[in-house]
């Protein structure tokens, strides 16, 4: 009979805890997902919004008598590409959106203007194309007005997105990083052997969690880092309500893949499970556009959804400077979901 | 219940009238057996016997639909809980411990559930995976696989083992390391009960057996009772070309205690093969039936379990 060992190998919570984050270690794949997927994911859509300058509009016309006059009028304005197309040609290019907007002369009357007002940018280009024909006519501004064009700090398509893709990466890898390994052990027995031992059941969910936290310091840094060194993305709020709204964001999530694979049997139920609860909040949180496009009818839960608070509290205190106390309600709804998922985890939770 | 006289342990595991249930079907049917401080255990039977079941009850790891289960004198549901698995080793029947953390990291993991027990090294050497210390889980062979889940049920240094099918799927070499390990923890005083399809590892490793078919006991005792009680040592098999015989007419021959039909063939049990086989050569030669087949064997628990039930214990 030997001595108990002493100091942290002694402690259950500490092995469980030391178990996971070793054996997460050793998976590639994990760690690229952790790790290597958002980053790769913020350049990617870093490049295709990056700021090109002020966007110019394709316009066509469709070839005819007048359309020469048109072109030379259209020719002086500095946000329109101008082409002239045959009428079947000109069509197609309409209904293909390679042109934003077709100008088809009309003998002896006003030319007709063919686009689509549903759409941000060919009502744009109408409008753009209009404004050069009545200014090659000669008409002149009677208001007149003096221009800001400063791009704002903060303002910009990336700033939006990076906080998004930080909130997007608490909720996978929280869910995943609980859901996967609950489902396999209980799959390959795992869970019933340590349950025939005096391990309290507490310190293994415990152990689950702790081993996450540890993980999210780096994911977080790993996508912060990036948007601030490569796309100059800045923090300028609070540092410290940022850590809390990251931490109580992995709580809530990763209370919710406990809740989630607290009774799975299987890897393919949980993964159906996983999906099912991720699939909203990546479709109306505002991770990639505002969620406040949604109808105000739909606003009461997509902003009580953990990822909406997650995303809309990060872009808070990164753009607009926001301090501790101003992040007191997410946190707070934050806290609520990961204590509600937690205590039905544990309620429900099968050990078998 | 106090025992007789304070000397006396209570007896290891003590299991009266034991039901469990899966729906419809009843797969623990009033079971009753003691298990003895000291001893090794076996319960051996076919597969789907509830073996599995009832040790698991005993394990504490499945709730009894009836009946009365006591492991070292204490019942399960209690606060003690806890404090009784301190004192219990367990090995299920397939569980696959983490693919990749080390031996030494997962023996670390199971010691730092018990208050008192070996060293990680102690029981690394014991079970002869010092080489292995550092391998990942996925990287060991099946028995060393085994020896490694041993190795997690004997940390704490426990009173009583429970092992489920230890040697299923084992090379024989394998299995030969595990019964040693099963052994050297007998000859330190431990108690053993193990669920077995093997009869050979029930004779080899048990005190006592019990067998069991569509759960409950049909014949316990120690394996040389159980063999007697077959009213003969050994077995002859043999197949005929052509030809029915009675197994009365086999019965009837001198030297034979039983005889009954066999999937294609004849097994009678025999207390003197040198007088029963040359009277079965010249009763086949009266009939003129060729011989197409014929061995003996000394008579084991396999033949008891198939006079009992008429079925082998790797059947269904």
């Amino acid at each position: 009979m030997s001595d108990r060992p002493h100091g942290l190998a002694a402690s259950p919570l500490w092995q469980l805890t030391r178990q996971r984050v070793v054996t997460f270690l050793r998976e590639p794949e994990a760690m690229f997902w952790v790790f290597a997927f958002p980053v790769l994911m913020a350049l990617a859509l870093g490049i295709a919004f990056r700021s090109q300058g002020p966007p110019r509009s394709r316009v066509g016309i469709e070839a005819g008598p007048a359309a020469p006059a048109i072109a030379r009028a259209l020719a002086g304005s500095g946000d329109l590409d101008v082409e002239t197309l045959d009428p079947v040609a000109a069509d197609a290019a309409l209904r293909r959106g390679r042109i934003a907007v077709l100008v088809r002369p009309v003998a002896g009357g006003p030319p007709v203007f063919a686009y689509d007002p549903t759409r941000p940018e060919t009502r744009l280009a109408y409008l753009a194309t209009r404004e050069a024909l009545e200014r090659a006519a000669g008409r002149r501004d009677v208001v007149g007005a003096a221009i800001d064009t400063r791009v704002r700090p903060g303002g910009r398509y990336i700033d939006f997105l990076i906080p998004g893709l930080i909130g997007l990466n608490l909720l996978g890898t929280g869910m995943w990083g609980i859901g996967f390994p609950v489902a396999t052990a209980r799959q390959q027995k795992l869970l019933k052997r340590l349950v025939a031992t005096p391990m309290r059941r507490r310190d293994y969910l415990l152990a689950l969690m702790l081993a996450r936290m540890v993980w999210l310091a780096l994911e977080v840094v790993a996508v912060l880092g990036f948007g601030m060194l490569v796309f100059g993305v800045a923090v300028r709020g609070s540092w410290a309500a940022l850590v809390l709204v990251t931490f109580a964001g992995a709580l809530a999530f990763s209370a919710l893949g406990l809740l989630v694979a607290s009774r799975a049997r299987t890897i393919e139920a949980v993964s159906g499970w996983m999906n099912f609860v991720m699939l909203p909040m990546w479709l109306m949180s505002g991770t990639f556009f505002a969620a406040e496009r949604f109808p105000a009818f739909m606003q009461p839960v997509v902003q009580a959804l953990p990822l909406t608070v997650v995303n809309n509290g990060l872009r808070a205190i990164m753009n607009e400077g926001a301090g501790l106390a101003a992040c007191a309600m997410p946190l707070a709804i934050l806290v609520a979901w990961a204590v509600a998922a937690f205590a039905c985890a544990l309620a429900w939770f099968r050990w078998e | 219940m106090a025992t007789a006289t304070h000397s006396e342990p209570p007896p290891a595991v003590l299991c009266r009238g034991l039901v469990k249930r899966y729906g419809d079907v009843v797969a623990v049917d009033g079971l009753d057996l003691d298990v003895r401080a000291g001893e090794c255990f076996g319960l051996l039977g076919p597969n789907g016997a509830g073996k599995t079941t009832s040790i698991e009850i005993f394990e504490g790891l499945l709730r009894a639909d009836g009946g009365t289960v006591r492991v070292l004198g204490e019942t399960w549901g209690t606060p003690r809980d806890r404090a009784l698995r301190q004192r219990l080793g367990i090995q299920l029947q397939e569980t696959k411990l983490s693919d990749k953390a080390t031996v030494v990291e997962t023996l670390e993991l199971f010691r730092s559930f018990y208050t008192h027990g070996r060293t990680v090294d102690e029981v690394i050497a014991q079970v002869g995976l010092e080489e292995k210390r550092k391998a990942w889980v996925v990287n060991l062979s099946g028995g060393q696989r085994q020896r490694l889940s041993l190795a997690c049920a004997l940390v704490n240094a426990p009173e009583l083992l429970f092992l489920d099918e230890p040697t299923t799927g084992l090379d024989p070499q394998s299995r030969r390391q595990v019964w040693d390990l099963v052994e050297a923890f007998r000859a330190d005083g431990g108690t053993v009960v193990l669920t077995t399809h093997y009869m050979d590892e029930a004779e080899k490793l048990c005190d006592r057996v019990a067998i069991v078919d569509h759960g409950r006991v049909i014949a316990s005792g120690t394996p040389r009772e159980l063999i007697l009680s077959l009213g003969a040592e050994h077995v002859v098999e043999f197949t005929v070309d052509g030809g029915a015989l009675a197994p009365g007419e086999l019965a009837a021959l001198p030297g034979v205690s039983q005889a009954r039909a066999e999937a294609g063939g004849y097994a009678l049990n025999v207390r003197e093969p040198h007088v029963a086989v040359p009277a079965l050569l010249e009763a086949l030669a009266r009939r003129g039936l060729p011989l197409a087949r014929l061995t003996t064997h000394h008579a084991t628990l396999e033949d008891l379990f198939m006079n009992l039930t008429g079925r082998t214990l790797r059947d269904e």
